[in-house]
């Protein structure tokens, strides 16, 4: 059997035990570190489909970065599990779930032909160097890249609005009792 | 087909990312914390950038990593805004939770 079978077997069971502990934990750290394996592993997915510089950037800005910023924001919300016991909409659950396996069935459905027929992967494939992707990133989407720069100020921008909003909020209706 | 040809095909990927999606839609409707609705998110972003990437190397295209790399910076943008919002809101109401937020006045 083909190494890449294995390898691929193992990480996809890492990558939905993560998922679904990430969903079902009660605890929102718990839910972080579910999410972190899973993000691991596509890193590894990304690796064996030879996107190494993606699975560089994904294993630094989303496992590192994006995780740590979810898990200063938990900490400093405070772990909160109380209100995830009572139901607010009827039915809420048995709905999510019936409408969840219809998307999946949905899904597979649509796109079973073409994940059975899909050509066995040869080669070792230096695609994804970082020499390739900055030669596609700054040449033929150079103008989408520089976008994102607006984009990522905008968010900046925004974050401090937001905090500056919520501390005026604070001062002018005076419950400012710490 | 025998177990010695068996070979892991982008269609396996694309199968993966599939349940991976549909686990982090069901998360976002089933949860009412405002962060693990987020982790829901960005579970979907990343199942897609999944198959942005297998599809890339099954057509032998670098487009599939780039369009990861864009849906990587929109999404850290995203994260950045919303986790602000969740404590904007927070720091106004003491809570995190959806259900407790369904009112429009602030």
């Amino acid at each position: 059997m083909d190494v890449r079978v294995i390898i691929f077997v193992i990480f996809a069971i890492a990558a939905v035990a993560g998922a679904i502990s990430m969903v079902l934990a009660r605890n929102p750290v718990h839910s972080a570190f579910g999410l972190l394996m899973t993000m691991f592993a596509i890193a590894v997915f990304y690796i064996m489909n030879g996107a190494h510089f993606v699975a560089a950037l994904q294993i630094m800005i989303y496992a590192g970065a994006v995780m740590t910023l979810f898990l200063f924001v938990i900490m400093l919300v405070g772990v909160d599990t109380s209100d995830e016991a009572e139901e607010h909409i009827p039915y809420q659950r048995p709905l999510a779930m019936i409408l969840g396996s219809g998307l999946l069935i949905l899904i597979v459905a649509s796109g079973i032909q073409t994940w059975v027929n899909a050509a066995a992967q040869t080669g070792r494939g230096s695609l994804g160097t970082i020499e390739n992707v900055s030669d596609e990133l700054f040449g033929t989407w150079l103008l989408p890249f520089e976008a994102t720069i607006f984009l990522l100020t905008i968010a900046a921008v925004g974050t401090i609005g937001l905090a500056q909003f919520a501390f005026n909020l604070r001062v002018a209706s005076g419950d400012d009792d710490e | 087909m025998t177990m010695s040809d068996l070979a892991v095909t982008a269609g396996w990927y694309m199968a993966l990312a599939a349940l991976l999606f549909s686990i982090g839609a069901i998360g976002l409707l089933t949860r009412r914390n405002a962060l693990v609705m987020f982790m829901s998110i960005e579970l979907m972003l990343n199942s897609v950038n999944l198959t942005f990437v297998a599809v890339g190397k099954e057509l032998r295209t670098l487009e599939g990593q780039i369009a990861t790399l864009f849906v990587m910076v929109v999404a850290a943008a995203e994260v950045t805004i919303g986790l602000a919002i969740i404590v904007a809101v927070f720091r106004r109401r003491a809570t995190a939770s959806v259900d407790e937020l369904s009112e429009m006045k602030g």
